[in-house]
């Protein structure tokens, strides 16, 4: 009850509000052509009439919320799942990718915070290359990863876990970095005194100290995964995953398609974030954390 | 257990000096001072003078910059090596990821004790501080002062003769001071450790101690040490005899000549 008061009333406000916000531009912005076409067949309709036109358009600028959710619907539940029309299909392309991405980028997020933690050079030569790595737009890495890998022979799911490793290393490798040196001084004088070694250090006490660290990380890591793969599906001309939805939509003005490949996306995103979320809240209680 | 039972620490001419942004800080200057084994030492003082400074560098936590210090006959850092000592911090400073029984191991793991040799000090040490019971508790769950008493098993785990403490119960309320300064005195009695205890509580040093080193600051140094006259087995009711009162008189007037009353 409490949680229901708490949690889902903003939240449905909020999106029963962008809801009718949606609804009032997609009138505005369907109008023009709508008036155009009226105007071509000689047709003079009411109020009325003239907005639930703008609101079924086939192709408009701007779909409406319900036409989106009925596209979303029947892509989603209507057809067989190994249609390559099917959003479940699609999302599962680019979730695998995200996932493999994912998982290299934490991997690899981890192993250069363990670096920099423990080699001094490494701290002040590796850091400033991470953040500049990330100032690079993805937009145009992702083509040349892409070809550059595929005229090596590499194609299909690996150059897309790629681009996913590239943008989830750096949030887990800035929070490592930050986790692995989060133990207070005293438990740091603690060890000093049982005259423990560094791997005794690392593993009972950084380690340990950055798991939460790492979780928050790891949350923002699977995010950006995912817009990593949607991305590498667009250069590729991919024949299948969300970000080919995204631009064999745009090709065919499928603005409908368009839009529900993104609620699919958004759907999968917040799944992966509730997932690595769970996850952390279980560790937490593992590790002795204090109920909230 | 040699015939001639040496120093456990002994200190000659030590000083220590910080440089600062602000150039240099004394924070020990000239300290001699020479702890014999079984022995209940206080250092006491106003912030400022060294008191933990010089349990630091008896710790190896600090390296003095100038004269002669030894532990158990060793340098600091060989006493480290050879786990010579448990450091009680004013924090109890406990793993929050690790329940009570897994933070008195940690000393043990890292010394690379057997599980069974483990389990059977873990038992000990806990039932020594009255924690047992608590093992599978997470630092959370308990109090203060029971924290406080769970790092104190976990100093005393690895059976090292000399317990340096520093401000051990500072953060604690005077009704649990009380408790845990007597349950440590009752321990000191049952197992002979050398103690060195850090406070700037002039009763809780003048109860507890064999022997009082008051310290001052600006420079950090040792002013004044008093012997205590006072039984090894002492009730808490003790501290309202002439006798003890005398004592806290003397170490008032120890701090008062270090001019430690001044602003």
């Amino acid at each position: 009850m409490d949680s229901f008061r708490e949690k889902i009333v903003p939240v449905t406000t909020i999106l029963a509000g962008l809801v009718v916000v949606w609804y009032v531009f997609a009138v505005i912005l369907n109008a023009p052509f709508q008036r155009d076409l009226d105007r071509r067949a000689d047709e003079t309709p009411g109020t009325v009439e003239f907005i639930g036109k703008t609101l079924s358009q086939p192709k408009p600028t701007l779909p409406a919320p319900h036409q989106v959710a009925v596209n979303f619907f029947e892509n989603t539940f209507l057809r067989s799942v190994t249609s390559n029309r099917s959003l479940v299909y699609n999302a599962w392309v680019t979730l695998s990718s995200t996932l493999l991405g994912f998982a290299f980028g934490t991997a690899l997020g981890i192993i250069i915070a363990v670096g920099i933690v423990h080699v001094a050079s490494l701290d002040r030569s590796l850091m400033p290359w991470i953040i500049a790595s990330q100032t690079i737009p993805i937009l145009a890495v992702a083509p040349m990863i892409i070809v550059v890998l595929a005229a090596v022979g590499i194609t299909g799911l690996i150059p897309k876990a790629l681009i996913s490793t590239y943008l989830s290393f750096f949030p887990v490798a800035v929070g490592m970095v930050k986790g692995l040196r989060s133990p207070e001084l005293t438990h740091l004088d603690l060890m000093h005194t049982y005259y423990a070694s560094r791997s005794q250090i690392f593993w009972k006490l950084r380690v340990p100290a950055s798991v939460p660290f790492l979780f928050t990380s790891m949350k923002v890591a699977v995010a950006a995964s995912l817009v990593g793969a949607i991305v590498g599906e667009l250069p590729t001309g991919a024949v299948a995953g969300i970000g080919a939805k995204l631009l064999s939509g745009a090709y065919y003005s499928q603005s409908i398609d368009i839009w529900s490949a993104l609620v699919a996306g958004s759907i999968v995103a917040a799944l992966l974030v509730m997932v690595v979320g769970i996850a952390g809240r279980l560790v937490d209680r593992a590790m002795g954390g204090r109920p909230a | 257990m040699t015939g001639t039972s040496p120093a456990v620490v002994s200190a000659s001419k030590l000083g220590l000096t910080f440089q600062t942004n602000d150039g240099p800080v004394q924070a020990l200057t000239d300290v001699d001072l020479t702890i014999g084994k079984g022995e209940f030492i206080s250092f006491i003082g106003p912030s400022g003078c060294g008191k933990t400074t010089l349990l630091r560098v008896i710790a190896d936590l600090e390296k003095p910059t100038s004269g002669m210090i030894s532990v158990n006959g060793m340098s600091p850092e060989e006493a480290r090596e050879k786990r010579a000592y448990g450091y009680v911090f004013q924090a109890a400073a406990l793993f929050p990821w690790r329940t009570i029984e897994r933070n008195v191991a940690l000393p043990l793991e890292i010394i690379g004790l057997s599980k069974a040799e483990q389990a059977e000090r873990i038992k000990r040490t806990l039932e020594l501080v009255n924690l047992s019971g608590f093992e599978k508790k997470y630092p959370w769950q308990l109090s203060g002062g029971m924290q406080q008493r769970a790092s104190i098993a976990r100093a005393l785990a690895f059976d090292a003769d000399l317990l340096l403490m520093d401000e051990p119960f500072g953060a604690l309320d005077e009704i649990v001071r009380d408790h845990l300064n007597k349950q440590l005195l009752e321990l000191w009695d049952s197992t002979n450790k050398t103690i060195c205890f850090v406070t700037h509580s002039i009763p809780e040093a003048v109860y507890l101690s064999t022997r009082i080193v008051v310290m001052s600051p600006r420079p950090g140094r040792v002013t004044d040490v008093i012997e205590s006259t006072l039984p090894r087995k002492r009730p808490l009711h003790i501290r309202e005899t002439p006798e003890f009162l005398a004592i806290a008189a003397r170490v008032r007037d120890g701090l008062r000549a270090g001019h430690s009353y001044e602003d």
